[in-house]
């Protein structure tokens, strides 16, 4: 046990003139008391709830959150368009045209009976007379009589599950059998609807690529800003003799922890966002409103895909924050030497 | 302990600031370091204390060429130099026992290893019962004494001051010469960076005194 520090050449001096010279175990327990205990280092060397660390927290919130908006936003249209597709492939239709002479119901039941019939071919509804004049009152308004118009009967085929017939046999067959019968197998709706569906979830992946982009640099500019308060702290450990490693480890770390807490609530924000929105899809299933909804966005859920695409957005932005606090601790030490 | 030969130092493209230093500081020796404003005082302190490089001579600490050395080895060797800044440099969000012990946390040391030295120099120094203030509400003294006291918590074998008397009244500053006469006493060579001659004349030691660059040395 070395000598205390009021002793020195065997001789103890008062270093100061104020009251206690020399702690005793009766001061010792005095102090303690007073404070109920001894003193103990539990300040984090890097100061913990700044203002400049809660507005790194809130700016990695809010940036979190608009990209794990943006990530659901391009899952649920690539879902939506792939669903689009499937669905409108998975149909073709027959198309009897009025002709002088013909009987549009037996010719309707006549191309019914050979679509039925052809491999392939799961389902079959030929639309009733009413049901066609229904498909015209957006156009034409309800209370019309449309008898005296040519109005074509439609037969909606589907398509077996797994099943790929050969559709142009069905044309010629149809075209053979049926008079005035067409069939629209809709590849010019599916081939506008690819482009359509590629072009949008292109366009989201783009904005995808630079609201990250934009979420990178706004929380490394953030952290930056956070850092320049932190200088005296990195200064003061610097000269009292802490290795560059250890500064800028610590540092490392309380940014990291700021990260993943801005990140875990703007993306657990976003989240519970899109489990709320597709419990309320599931919700307003089979309503009008619900099943509009679900033609255009389909189930309305991102998916475990979608979540696990935003966790990893939280983890990387906490990772982008901690080395930007490492970046910047570095380049602080290589200023002060 | 430390030694200087021809040692020159520049910002950038400027002129030198310090010009063909050459002296030695030997163990428990204690000098004061002197001359007018601007003359470059902090800026050999700054060489003593490894945070600046030297542009020409030879700069060697505790027998190591400082030129050589890795940043790592400069971190290492400056635990052995305390250093007391005229604006204190402590940490605001700390408070007082925790600034005088930041050294041996840096160090690694367990808090059970060290508490009672700290306790124990904290009213040594006269803030035993300021233990548990914020370095914001000490006065400019008890900041003074609380730089000077995580400057040595670590035993160092150089202590270093940059102007400690410059923002207190001649009594406390009689006081805090007291305090570096005791450290010098206890084995630690120190140097004292100052203008102030009525503290000079009240201890009879060494003076460096700068001048236009150039040191002159009256032992």
């Amino acid at each position: 046990m070395r000598a205390g520090w009021c002793c020195t050449r065997g001789v103890c001096t008062s270093m100061i003139e104020v009251k206690v010279t020399t702690m005793t175990d009766v001061d010792r327990s005095a102090v303690s008391r007073a404070r109920g205990a001894l003193p103990r280092f539990d300040t984090a060397l890097v100061p913990r709830n700044s203002i400049s660390g809660r507005a790194l927290i809130a700016v990695v919130a809010i940036m979190t959150f608009l990209a794990s908006l943006t990530i659901g936003a391009v899952i649920l249209v690539g879902g939506a368009a792939s669903e689009w597709q499937s669905d409108v492939a998975r149909e073709v239709t027959i198309q009897i045209i009025p002709a002088p002479g013909l009987d549009l119901d037996a010719a309707s039941d006549k191309a019914a009976a050979a679509a039925r019939a052809f491999p392939g071919i799961g389902d079959v509804r030929v639309y009733s007379k009413e049901e066609s004049s229904k498909l015209l009152e957006p156009w034409l308004g309800s209370g019309l009589s449309l008898d005296e118009l040519p109005v074509p009967r439609l037969i909606v085929v589907k398509i077996a599950r797994g099943a790929a017939p050969d559709i142009p046999q069905l044309q010629r067959m149809l075209a053979e059998q049926v008079p005035g019968a067409t069939l629209d197998d809709h590849r010019g709706w599916i081939g506008r609807m690819r482009t359509m569906a590629g072009t949008a979830v292109a366009a989201g992946i783009a904005i995808l690529l630079l609201v990250i982009a934009a979420t990178v640099l706004s929380v490394t500019f953030a952290t930056r800003g956070a850092m320049a308060t932190n200088k005296p702290v990195i200064e003061v450990l610097h000269l009292v003799g802490a290795k560059n490693g250890f500064i800028a480890g610590r540092f490392q770390r309380h940014f990291l922890l700021l990260g993943l807490q801005g990140g875990a609530i703007g993306g657990g924000v976003a989240i519970v966002l899109f489990a709320f929105a597709g419990l309320i899809s599931g919700w307003f299933a089979g309503s009008a409103g619900g099943d509009q909804t679900a033609a255009l966005f389909g189930s309305f859920s991102i998916g475990i895909t979608g979540y696990i695409a935003v966790l990893c957005q939280v983890v990387l932005i906490a990772l982008v924050t901690a080395a930007t606090s490492r970046h910047t601790v570095n380049r602080t030490l290589d200023t002060i030497d | 302990m430390v030694r200087f030969e021809n040692v020159g130092l520049r910002y950038g493209l400027g002129p030198e600031v310090l010009r063909d230093l050459t002296f030695r500081i030997e163990p428990h020796s204690f000098q004061f370091l002197t001359g007018p404003s601007g003359a470059g005082k902090t800026s050999l302190l700054r060489l003593l204390f490894l945070s600046l490089k030297p542009t020409r001579g030879l700069i060697t600490q505790f027998g190591h060429d400082v030129a050589t050395l890795s940043k790592d080895a400069v971190a290492t060797l400056r635990r052995r130099i305390g250093i007391v800044f005229q604006d204190f440099r402590l940490l605001d969000h700390m408070n007082t026992y925790e600034n005088v012990s930041l050294p041996l946390r840096v160090m690694g040391r367990r808090e059970d290893s060290y508490r009672d030295e700290v306790i124990e120099l904290l009213n040594w120094v006269g803030l035993g019962e300021r233990m548990w203030a914020l370095p914001p509400v000490l006065s400019g003294g008890e900041k003074q004494r609380a730089a000077i006291a995580r400057a040595v918590i670590a035993r160092p074998q150089l202590l270093l001051a940059d102007e400690p008397t410059g923002n207190v009244d001649p009594s406390l500053a009689q006081r805090l010469l007291r305090l570096f006469i005791e450290l010098n006493k206890s084995g630690t060579s120190v140097v004292i960076a100052t203008h102030d001659i009525a503290l000079m004349d009240q201890y009879d030691a060494r003076r460096l005194v700068l001048h236009e660059g150039r040191l002159h040395i009256y032992d």
